[in-house]
Formats: C-alpha cells, structure tokens, sequence
C-alpha cells in the first residue's frame, strides 16, 4: 500500500524562491541595457548627475523641466543635444575653447577604420577558415593553427596596442614609398609622420581576424559533409566546390561573423586610441592622424567638464546605436540567410 | 601470379590509350586551383604571424623587464628610474577582476539557469536573450562611462568617486553576457534524459537544477567563466574612468582599498605605454608580459576543462 | 572465381584498402562489365562502400585513407600519380545513400555540373533531358527554380541521379541509393535505372535482395572475417557472378545463407 507523501511546505517555496531569483538575476541583463541606454542618453540630453533625476533631489531636474525653457532656471542644465541637435553629426570641429562641438570627424574614422580593416580582414578570416577546414594539412596540424589563431583573440587590445607604437617606425617605412608615389590620391595625400588612421586599422585587422575565422571556421565546419561530395562527384575542382557549394551554404555565418567583427571594429578602444593619435581635424589622408569616437572618449572623457561632458555622451550616443543597429542586423541576417539543410 | 595474369589481360583487353585522364597542369581550371591554394595559405600564414610576431616581442621586452622588485615595488615617480615595480597595479587587478567576478559570475550562472531551464522558449526569455546580444555587442568603453555616470559621478558608493568597486561594477557589465551564454549553451547540451529522471522520481526542481544539472553542465560553464575572466582582467577602457588609476599602494584604511582609486595592469599599460620615459615604457612591457602569460595559462586551463568534459 | 568479362569498363587488380592501420578490405579482383547493372550487396561493414568509393577517387577525402594494388579504367591504372582525379570523377559519377542536391533551385542543381565542365550547349535542353531521363521531369518541370530542397525524399534522390547523369558520365556509382526511400519511390528509381542501363554503367550498392535481383545483371557478394591481430572485421570478396547464378546457384555456402536471409 502506497500512500501519496506531499512533498513538505518548504521544498515547495524553496522552489519557487529558487525559480523567482534566477527570473530576477536574467531580468539584470535587460535593465543593464536599458540602463546603459538610459543613462548615456541621459547624460547627453542633461548637463549634472543621474541622481537629479529623483525626485527628492535637491537639483531634481523635474523642478527644472516645469519651467522648461527658462534660461535662467534651467537652461544651463541642458546638455549637448538639445545643444547641438542634429548639426552634431555634420560639424567637423571640436573646439573646447569655443565650447563647439561636432562629431563629424571621429565619426569619419570610426567608419573608414573599420570599413578598411573589415575590407583586408574579411578575405583574410574566410581565407584562413577555408584552409583550416580544408585537407591542406594534417588534421592534427590544423587544429593547432585554429588555437593558435583563437589565441590572438585573448590578446588584450592595449597590449596590441603597446606593440603597435613599438613597431610604429617600421610600418612609417612601409607607409612613406605608398605617399611617395601614389600622394595624388587623396588617401595618400600627406606624409607618414607619427600615429595615424592607416596604423590603427592595420590593428583593427589583428583584433578583426580571429573573430571572423572562428566564426566562418564553425559555419564551414557544419556544411554537411555530403555536400562537398555531391560537389566532387560531379567532377568539380576543389575550389569550384569552395566558392560555388561550400561557402554559398555557409554563407549566413560568415556574413553573421563579418558583422560581428564590424560591431567590434566600431567600438574597439584602447589599441586605436594609443596609435590613431587623436586628432579632431578631419583629413582625407590615411596618414594623417586621426579619432574614432571611442578614442575620443578615452582620450578626452577624464580633463573634460560641462557641456564637453555631455557633448562626449552625445558622441557615445552615437556609437551605441551605431553599433546596436550592426549587432541587430547581425542577427536577422544569419536567421534569415540560415540554411535548411539536415 | 594472378595478379599478373589479370594485369595482362586487361592491357591486352584494353590497348592503354592516351587518355585524357591525367593531370593537365597548365588547364586553367587546374592553374586557378593552384593559386588559391597558395592564396589561402599565403592568408592563414598572415593571420598566425601577427600573434607569434607580437607575443614573442612581448615575452622578448617583458621577460627582460620583469625582476622581483617588479612585484613588490611601487613604479618610479616620471623621470626618476627607482623604484622598479608595478606591485600596486598586480594586486589592483586582482581586486578589480576578482570584485567582477563575485559580481558576475552569480548573476550571469542565475541569469542562464533562468534561460536554459526555467524558461527556455517563451517570448520573455527571448527578449532577455535578445538583451544578452545586445550587451555583449556594447563597447566595453561604453561600460565605463555607463558606471562612471551611474557610480562615479553620483558617488553613490559611501561618497566615494573614483573606486576599485566601480572599476569591478564596469568589468561585470562586460562579463556578464559572456557568462549567461555560456551557461545557457551549457546546460542546454545536457541530456534531456537527466531532467526527465530527476522530475520522475519526484524531485523538486530547484533539486533538479542544482544537484543534477547544473553538476553535469559544470566544465563548459567554468571554461565559459575562466575565458571571461581572463579577458576582463586585460581589459582597459572599462577602468579608465572607473577604477582610474594611481601610483600608490591601495588605501586600505578606504573599504578595505576598494573605495579608492586603484591602478591595474592594463590601465598601467595604457598611462606609461604612451609615456616619454624609458623607466615607465619598460613597466608597460613588464605588465603586457605578465598579463600575455596569465591570459596564455587560462586559455589552455580552459582547454583542458574542456577535454575534461569531453572524456 | 570470377567470370570472365569480356569487356571490363573497371577492373580492380588486387585491390586492398586501410583506413589507418586498419584494413577494411582485401586483395579484391574484380571485372565491371560495360552497360550492365552490377550490383554489391553483403553485409554491412565489409567494405562495399569502400571499395565503390574507390572507382571514382573519393575516398582521397579521407585522411586515413590508403590503398594497395590497381584499379583500372578502360586499362588506365586511375591511381596512377599523373592521374587527375577531378577527371576522374567528371567520368564516374556518384550518387549517395542520402540524397544531397546542392542549396540551389532545381535546374542550377543539374546545370552546376555542366557549367563547370564548359558546357556549351542549350543548357535548358540538358536541364530537361537529365530530368526526363532520371524520370523527375514531370514532378519537377512547374519548379526549376525552386530549391532543390523542397522536393520529397525520392525526389530528390532522382534529382540527384540527373545531377550526376547532367555531366554524361561513364559510370554511375550508386551507394544503396534506397535505402532513404519509401518504397514507391524505390521503384521509381529502380525503373530509372533500367532505362539508363542503354547509356551508362551502373554500380549499385544494396541491402535489398529482391532489389538486385530486379536491376543487376552481375552481382558482387561480399563478406566479411575477423582479422587475425586486428580489432575489426576485414572484408573480402566472397563470390562474383551473374545475378541469377548468385541467387540459384552460388558456389559458396556464406552466399547461399546470405541471399536466403540465413544470414546472422
Ligand atoms: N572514413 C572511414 N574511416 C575509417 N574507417 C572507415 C571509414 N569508412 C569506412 N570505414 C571502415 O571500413 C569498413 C568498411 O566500411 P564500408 O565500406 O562503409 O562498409 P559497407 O559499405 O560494406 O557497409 C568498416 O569497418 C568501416 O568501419
Ligand atoms: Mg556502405
């Protein structure tokens, strides 16, 4: 004879306390974002603190915004946004004397750095991943290539970027023949002297490459085996079957990495900041020095105050929602290119 | 003899032909092929040689760097060339790092328990793993001034600004993605067959979860843990306006240290790298090594956490 | 052992593979006879698929992969070194136990390997005759562009053998190409290889007795035995001849088990 034992009351709300708390630890994740978002819009909308947004605050700003336009109330508390508006993206100067500030140009070398790294990294990683997941070599060789190609994603930014001052000279040789004898054009167009824009994407591609040869490694890695054959029993070359079968099917990874990596181009900091040399001054020269605006925020965040402050979030603001949209369209693109096929 | 046997009778059944079986070399199709191949691993060549080139010259100028002073002095004030050390910015790590991680890795485990096994499909977990992407897709500069507004400016923490627990708050954010993705990846390879038993013979979930799945879902979430932990412990932007930086010794009379500014390895790197003085440029060196072999030693701790599961 | 063929479009002189150190089969002699059906069967793990993939140079794929003695094509020894095996392979054709069209529309399906070849007639024609001829064209001729995933199972199957029929192959190499099928679509390509059996060579793997006995005009019977200081079964040829001698008549008491269903 059996008889059915309730469990005791505690287990019970042992589970659901259980249950409860790990819903509230995955709830952090969302309302970091959103507080991350909040915040910098805040700060870039706002001159002062976030505290001022409670209400008990002695500087609420809700005291403020019931007299909404009132200079002398209020208006010195309104940041960058309200300041600048719009025109911020469109002005090229950053005038801390002035107090005129436009993100234009590290805006520029935010894009045309990773638009240039992505563009000698992209062929670089699916290059690499193809020949780890073809038979070049042993297969034992391979997979050391692949962790030593792993490995350099560990490498920490500002180390790469401590190397890269070191070996600045070196890559200035190389720079100086490229203005020499192509300086009409006007990437080339001034003197290879110190830090600059072209310096900092050749270390975006470092810290670009391992990113994207995992990924397009993995995604080669899972095209059916069946298929390369398909493609060798009908007689094609290898590199027929590579271009024409095997990357079309892995195609969703390899755009979905590519992404991946631009979104880490975009906001990657400290191995730019070290080597761009920080200049505001837009210049269509790859030498010239340069800014992405997360070099602007290391280089400028800790001397700056007020509206310089404000005008900063405002410029993250502009690299958080860059980088949102590329993070986003990542996503769709490799759920919606995804393969069928099993 | 057999074998000789049927070989003649096959030449002689068949007149060897000049048959267009071979291999042509010079068909373009066949000359294409070639010059991919030594494209490709012309590619994978230059995609290996930046990581030995750069972690050679490392463990060349670091190595060289490093003395026992390194780890129990305080670095030189600029321009003078005593002391040698970086004592202050190792321990400054390790309590910046180690404060992310007690932050971290509870909330990242919960918050992946909560997607892989309470509420794996519905549109909320979804979204929560929507925001997992999302913030794992932040600029880790972004992390710093997110903290430095929400912490620093505010000096919510017992009126203290720049701090060690801020610069700990800033690497969390940072880590947290990681570790929530790979606890959700790792307890979804867990056998299905495992949670069925344990519901089966009447257990709770709670007991369910931690007793039996968790343990068994254990090495892929700590080789998860130990890779996001080495990556934040070389991580610089998030520290610069959190935990700041600073020449002395922790101010352990300030929360036991970390209420105050603290140096770490890779702010140091930073702040000396670009510095004029040769001293300073060679402490930057000494921490890059120091970092490199640490991030090295996890990776293949990592690796073997990983074999460890697999057998 | 073997009958004698008299005109042997493949012949394996002696032929004897390892994976590793692992022999899977060994010393097999074997005469193709031209336009027939021939047919492997045996049970599983004795090297049929081993030694089909031979014909066509796919086993060079595998890493571990070795092989001693000849295989001959038309007398052309298809191992030796100057030997092109994309050539090979353009020559004999395969078609495998799941079918594999690539992820493209059905009609690039069967241009794919045309075009590579340089093909330079009216690719639409060859499109539809490689589709009659595997008989899929009146399932497929309203959806050309849709992807060749969308088709049934058999479908697909069928679409795979116009594929390999697309490139004009000497040889079909067929590795139990039914055994994903349900059994309408079985007959359907079972009917599919009597009617390319004018113009092609086939070699079929199978399971299904009654199969061979319907479309192989020669059958291969192989069998495997533990190998003395190896871990697993090493394969041989059992027994090779006509169909009907395999099935009324084998010389060999393992053969008679097997095609009975006495087999363990
Ligand atoms: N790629 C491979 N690597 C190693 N061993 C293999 C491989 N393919 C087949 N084998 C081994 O070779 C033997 C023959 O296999 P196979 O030719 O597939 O047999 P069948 O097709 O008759 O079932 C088996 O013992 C199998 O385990
Ligand atoms: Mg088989």
């Amino acid at each position: 004879m059996f008889t059915h034992k309730k469990p005791p009351w505690t287990e019970k709300l042992v589970d659901r306390a259980f249950i409860h708390m790990t819903s509230v630890l995955a709830s952090v994740v969302s309302l970091t974002v959103l507080g991350i978002f909040f915040t910098v819009g805040f700060q870039a909308v706002f001159q002062g603190d976030v505290s001022s947004l409670l209400p008990w605050h002695q500087d609420s700003i809700w005291q403020g915004i019931a007299a909404w336009n009132d200079e002398e109330t209020f208006g010195v508390r309104w940041g960058a946004v309200p300041h600048f508006g719009l025109g911020f993206l469109a002005n090229s100067s950053w005038n801390p004397v002035r107090n005129d500030y436009g993100a234009l140009t590290p805006i520029y070398g935010t894009l045309m750095t990773s638009a240039l790294a992505l563009l000698l990294a992209v062929p670089l990683g699916v290059g690499t991943a193809v020949f780890l997941t073809e038979d070049f070599l042993p297969q034992k060789l391979r997979a050391v290539i692949g962790f030593i190609v792993e490995l350099l994603a560990a490498i920490p930014s500002v180390v790469l970027g401590l190397w890269a001052v070191a070996m600045l000279n070196r890559f200035l040789a190389v720079f100086t023949p490229l203005y020499a004898h192509l300086g009409w054009l006007p990437f080339f167009s001034t003197e290879p002297g110190g830090p600059n824009l072209a310096m900092a994407s050749l270390i975006l591609v470092v810290m670009l490459l391992p990113i994207i040869t995992a990924v397009s490694r993995d995604s080669l890695n899972q095209v059916p085996m069946e298929l390369r054959q398909g493609a060798y029993a009908v007689g094609a070359t290898r590199w027929t079957s590579i271009f024409q079968v095997l990357i079309p099917a892995a195609i969703s990874g390899i755009v979905g990495g590519a992404m991946l990596a631009l979104g880490r181009a975009l906001g990657e900091t400290m191995a730019v900041t070290m080597i761009i040399g920080n200049s505001t001054n837009l210049s269509t020269s790859w030498f010239s020095p340069s800014s992405t605006i997360a070099s602007l925020l290391a280089n400028q965040f800790g001397e700056a105050d007020d509206i310089q402050v404000s005008a900063l979030y405002y410029a993250a603001l502009v690299l958080m929602i860059l980088t949102f949209l590329v993070n986003v369209c990542a996503q769709v693109i490799v759920k919606r290119l995804a393969l069928k096929y099993d | 003899m057999t074998s000789n046997m049927t070989n003649a009778m096959a030449s002689i059944r068949h007149p060897p032909t000049a048959s267009g079986l071979n291999y042509n070399p010079c068909a373009p199709r066949n000359l294409w092929n070639r010059a991919m191949n030594l494209l490709v691993a012309l590619f994978a060549l230059m995609a290996v040689l930046p990581l030995v080139v750069v972690i050679g010259y490392v463990l060349y100028k670091g190595g060289g760097a490093i003395t026992p002073a390194v780890f129990t002095e305080l670095p030189p004030a600029p321009g003078l060339s005593e002391p040698m050390g970086m004592g202050n910015a190792i321990i400054g790590t390790a309590m910046v790092t180690g404060g992310a991680a007690l932050v971290a890795v509870p909330v990242g485990v919960g918050g992946g328990i909560y997607l892989a096994e309470v509420a794996r499909k519905g549109s909320f977990a979804q979204s929560i793993r929507f925001g997992v992407n999302v913030l794992a897709g932040v600029p880790s500069i972004i992390c710093g001034l997110f903290i430095y507004a929400l912490v620093v400016n505010t000096r919510v923490l017992w009126g203290e600004s720049f701090s060690a627990m801020a610069g700990s708050l800033a690497l969390a954010v940072l880590m947290l993605p990681t570790i929530v993705k790979t606890t959700d990846e790792g307890l979804k390879l867990v056998p299905q067959e495992l949670r069925m038993g344990s519901l089966g013979i009447g257990a709770s979930r709670f007991v369910t979860i931690t007793r039996v799945v968790a343990p068994a879902a254990v090495s892929p979430i700590a080789t998860g843990v130990v890779l996001a932990i080495a990556r934040a412990a070389g991580e610089t932007a998030p520290l610069i306006f959190t935990a700041l930086f600073s020449p002395f010794w922790p101010d352990w009379s300030s929360g036991g240290g970390l209420l105050a500014p603290t140096a770490t390895m890779s702010v140091q790197i930073y702040n000396f790298g670009i510095m004029p003085f040769e001293p300073q440029v060679q402490l930057a060196w000494a921490a890059s090594f120091i970092l490199v072999v640490m991030i090295l030693a996890a990776n293949l701790l990592a690796r073997w956490l990983a074999r460890f599961s697999a057998s | 052992m073997t009958p004698s063929i008299a005109d042997a479009i493949i012949s394996c002189d002696n032929v004897t593979v390892n994976y590793g150190a692992f022999a899977a089969v060994r010393n097999v002699f074997l005469d193709i006879p031209r336009h027939k059906v021939t047919a492997f069967i045996g049970p599983s793990g004795c090297g049929k698929s081993t030694v089909l993939r031979c014909f066509n140079r796919m086993n060079d794929l595998i890493e571990s992969f070795s092989m001693k003695g000849k295989v001959l094509f038309n007398g052309k020894d298809l191992y030796d070194p100057r030997v092109d095996p994309v050539e090979v392979r353009r020559r004999i054709g395969m078609v495998f136990q799941k079918p594999n069209p690539f992820p493209k529309t059905i009609y690039e399906n069967i241009a794919f390997g045309a075009r590579i070849h340089g093909f330079r007639g009216d690719m639409d024609e060859l499109v539809e005759t490689s589709l009659r001829r595997a008989a899929v064209w009146d399932e497929c001729k309203d959806k050309l562009q849709e992807s060749g995933l969308s088709l049934s199972g058999g479908q697909q199957q069928r679409l795979c053998i116009a594929r390999a029929i697309a490139v004009e192959p000497e040889v079909i190499l067929m590795d139990e190409p039914c055994s994903a099928l349900d059994p309408i679509s079985t007959l359907k390509v079972e009917e599919t290889l009597h009617a390319l059996k004018k113009n092609f060579t086939i070699v079929i793997v199978t399971h299904n007795m009654q199969q061979a006995v319907r479309v192989s005009d020669m059958t291969a019977f192989y069998n495997a035995v533990d190998a003395e200081g190896s871990d697993g079964m090493m394969g041989y040829l059992a027994e090779y001849n006509e169909t009907k001698e395999i099935f009324n008549n084998p010389k060999s008491e393992d053969t008679k088990e097997y095609v009975t269903g006495r087999f363990g």
